[in-house]
């Protein structure tokens, strides 16, 4: 016993020991602390560093993690990992400290009569698989869905693919990469053709200006950050912060802008407006690569069940761009936005410069909005126009939230429309996918059918009879849970839970599946710069925890599709990795051999003759690119990016004298999402114990708020309750208030609006309208 | 059993007297940056009081700045 806690108090110091460590180098990058961190691990044991990536957020950071007598012990940044150099952020640091977690899902649990019973798992599996089928037996197959997450492994990804798509033929199977990503993705799309960020970070070596877009990066992506501030001091490179909220990233910036919310729009049509006006057109890059298009408007909102829309683009030419323009000067533009004309100017300028090179960041501002993808059509338009993209040091960059949004949902393809490999809408797709998957091609249907808020909304109207949800906690995450709750929790819907540990999505679950966390399986993850990464398994999960792949396969065998799952338990991550990699073979999505992967701390894709692909569509650095041309944008047939015309419309709901606050939500650095892990990590959670409501000090001073004080936040949806915050991590402007959504006591999707980007589904969670009363 | 880290922010040109200085207190490892005004410290102590105690000694160095705390741990007694 005195032993133990002897070890959990040597634990804890080094926890907090490491803790200082990552609060100093927030602050200092590069700071050294000697071997200090070596010299605090334990000594005497056979401790064996593994490598792998980060299990939280996009960056991709690479860890090892210290393995002594079959126990992960410590963690370090990976110094061989070009993504952070041996650096990592608090939430790094501490990943491991969850897996032990007192309340860990180690045993299968099925509901009798009310009840969770602990059940052995291969029963449990027999219950998942029975009843899937018997409901598509029942109701057919569009009865059955799957929602999958950007936490998912690459090989989970794909059997889920394969197993909805490929052997039981129904496209319901989306991911809650819909809920961050799904914008980036078709703003890409429309845009270039192609999916993911032409550049890398190795960017942030070569810019002159960091202009990130409604991104605190500080606390979203810190060790970027931290590498982006290195650079600040090193060489006097510049951050430009525009946001709608003064955050930890714009008191670092050199610069502030504050916007109202929506208008981000209009700005980057401002700037367009601008270059355009003064000259800073780069002539020879526009007319040689790019066209100019505009789509439909007033799309609507989504905010009505079985909402459909399907964009119209039409082209245009120059001269029709320049004069949509006119709408967009800096003087009209700053009425509304208010953003002023200098400070808009002033943007424009930096991105005009011949002479400076300027990457643009953006991640959850930018996509989770109304119109997401129009937001990213127009950055690409400001990168598109000035020629400033594909290079070193210049160009857009789409960053993402989950550890494997890009490698997972992205690549592989776990939302409605998508294959492996491009688009259930293609037959030339589908006929692949039939080919490397031996189906029938008739099986996998070419119609998309439910995106994430429309699949629980089936659930909720009932015509989604059978839910598996995986790694993921849509009862938190989701717009407007005060709806998806209820739904899930009808007894029409048969709900599948598969996670490491209980969340208020697993307490409406039919049957709980204990997953194995992340270095409990071998696995891959794609971070934000098309970067793969492997990791083999570390160490054994408790109980009778199982990779979610292995789950997949055991219920497709039960239902009769063991034939197309002819993998093995001790392989399967290679067995899979290796069928999957035949989707992207070529020079424009190549994929490293596994061999390769295992040996370095991750690899770039498109991998082309043992090299990586650092600059997409740019011939010095890009072999899939037509070498007669400087740039080739060959996503698209004609090689040619596009430039769109694309209003400023507002948001679906706005502040009235009823509910006179915006509301903003979004994350802090400490927890991870919902907070299911890292509320589950001591150091994290006492960093940050819960929710709260951030107010602009005049506003609570109008409505005698004092800190701390218990606030109610109401919607025409919802309310939640949760403590005010004044003048501590976050500063919103007047009239709005901002929370955070990680923690599952202070539910504040209860009160966000599901309204979505009509072109690419993704929900907004930055806008909707708030009255804020005393508790 | 209070275990407690700390970033402490020494005087300008007083980092090597704020070093030694800590170092004479018990009850606290000190961690100083190589290249960087910056110490990190950290706490061990047996009860709230004691860790108050230290808290108001290390606060009282003249050769200190400032001194944040990053983290705050409570372990059981047995
Ligand atoms: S920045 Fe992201 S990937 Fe890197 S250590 Fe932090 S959470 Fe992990």
């Amino acid at each position: 016993m005195h032993d133990t806690l002897l070890n959990r108090r040597n634990f804890i110091k080094k926890m907090a020991i490491m803790s200082a460590m990552t609060a100093a180098a927030t602050m200092f990058p590069g700071i050294i602390f000697a071997d200090e961190q070596e010299k605090n691990l334990p000594e005497g044991g056979d401790l064996e560093w593994k490598k792998g990536p980060c299990r939280f957020c996009g960056v991709g950071c690479g860890v090892l993690i210290g393995v002594d007598k079959g126990k992960a012990v410590a963690v370090k940044g990976d110094p061989n990992s070009s993504v952070n150099k041996g650096l990592l952020c608090v939430k790094g640091y501490h990943q491991i400290m969850c897996i032990q977690a007192e309340d860990r899902l180690t045993h299968a649990l099925v509901k009798k009569n009310g009840k969770y019973v602990q059940t052995p798992l291969n029963e449990a599996l027999d219950i998942v698989a029975n009843k899937m089928k018997e409901t598509m037996d029942k109701h057919g197959k569009d009865a059955v869905a799957m929602y999958t997450s950007g936490q998912s492994t690459i090989p989970e990804g794909y059997v889920a693919s394969k197993l909805m798509k490929g052997a039981i033929g129904t496209n319901n199977l989306d991911c809650n990469a819909r809920l961050c990503m799904a914008s980036a993705v078709t703003g890409f799309l429309t845009t270039f053709g192609a999916d993911e960020p032409m550049g890398c970070y190795e960017d942030i070596d070569h810019a002159d200006y960091f202009i990130t877009w409604g991104n605190n990066m500080a606390e979203m992506h810190p060790v970027l950050f931290s590498r982006m501030l290195e650079e600040k001091n090193r060489r006097g490179a510049k951050i430009i912060d525009f946001a709608t909220r003064t955050t930890r990233s714009s008191m670092a910036s050199d610069r502030s802008i504050l916007f109202e919310p929506q208008t981000d729009l209009a700005v980057a049509n401002a700037i367009c407006y601008e270059i355009i006006n003064n000259g800073w057109v780069n002539k020879a890059f526009v007319e040689n690569h790019v066209n100019f298009s505009k789509g439909l408007t007033n799309m609507g909102y989504g905010l009505e069940d079985n909402y459909a829309f399907t964009d119209k683009p039409t082209k245009i030419d120059f001269e029709d761009y320049k004069a949509f323009l006119e709408d967009y000067t800096p003087e009209k533009v700053a009425k509304y936005s208010k953003v002023s004309v200098k400070d808009i100017k002033f943007l424009a300028h930096v991105y005009g410069d011949p002479n400076t090179k300027v990457v643009s960041y953006w991640c959850m501002g930018m996509n989770q909005h109304t119109r997401g993808t129009w937001i990213n059509n127009l950055v690409y338009n400001i990168h598109l126009l000035t020629g400033k993209i594909s290079q070193p040091g210049n160009g857009p960059f789409s960053l993402t939230g989950q550890p494997s949004a890009c490698g997972t949902a992205r690549e592989v393809g776990t939302f409605t429309h998508k294959l492996p490999h491009g688009v259930v809408t293609n037959a030339k797709d589908r006929a692949l996918a039939a080919k490397i998957w031996k189906v029938p091609v008739e099986r996998i249907p070419s119609k998309p059918t439910y995106h994430a808020t429309e699949m629980f909304r089936a659930v909720d109207r009932g015509d989604i009879k059978f839910i598996w949800t995986q790694a993921t906690n849509p009862l938190v995450s989701l717009p407007k849970t005060s709806r998806y709750r209820p739904g899930m929790e009808k007894e029409s819907c048969f709900v599948v839970v598969s996670d490491v540990f209980p969340t208020p999505t697993s307490d409406v679950a039919d049957v709980i599946l204990p997953a194995s966390w992340h270095i409990e399986k071998s696995g891959l993850y794609g971070n934000s710069e098309r970067r793969t990464q492997h990791w083999d398994k570390m160490v054994d999960g408790p109980g009778e925890t199982t990779p979610d792949a292995w789950m997949f396969i055991e219920v497709a065998k039960r239902m009769g599709y063991g034939d197309l799952f002819p993998y093995s338990r001790e392989n399967h991550v290679e067995e899979i990795f290796n069928e999957y990699r035949q989707f992207h073979e070529g020079a424009k999505h190549g994929m490293a051999p596994l061999e390769v992967l295992k040996r370095e701390s991750g690899v770039i894709w498109p991998y082309v003759d043992g090299k990586s692909t650092q600059w997409r569509f740019n011939s010095k650095y890009d072999p899939a690119c037509d070498p007669k041309k400087d740039f080739d944008f060959y996503g698209k047939p004609d090689g040619r990016a596009v430039i769109w015309q694309r209003p400023y419309e507002p948001a679906p709901e706005v502040p009235d004298s009823e509910y006179p606050f915006w509301l903003n939500t979004g994350r802090v650095i400490e927890h991870w999402h919902t907070g299911s892990m890292t509320r589950r990590i001591p150091v994290l959670h006492k960093a940050m114990p819960h929710a709260y409501v951030e107010l602009h000090p005049d506003d609570a001073a109008r409505l005698g708020i004092v800190n701390g004080e218990k606030l109610k936040v109401t919607s025409r949806r919802g309310s939640c309750v949760l403590p005010a915050s004044i003048n501590e991590r976050g500063l919103p402007t007047k009239g709005q208030v901002f929370v955070p959504f990680f923690d599952e006591n202070m539910l504040i999707n209860d009160v966000t609006l599901d309204a979505f980007c009509p072109i690419s589904k993704e929900p907004d969670y930055k806008k909707c309208a708030v009255k804020v009363e005393k508790a | 059993m209070p275990i407690k880290s700390y970033l402490a922010y020494p005087q300008d040109g007083k980092k090597d007297v704020l070093i030694s200085e800590l170092l004479n207190i018990s009850y606290c490892d000190v961690i100083p940056s190589e290249n960087e005004d910056l110490i990190i410290v950290v706490t061990e102590t047996e009860n709230q009081k004691q860790d108050d105690t230290l808290k108001a000694t290390i606060e009282g160095l003249d050769s200190l700045k400032l001194l944040a705390m990053v983290s705050g741990f409570n372990t059981p007694k047995n």
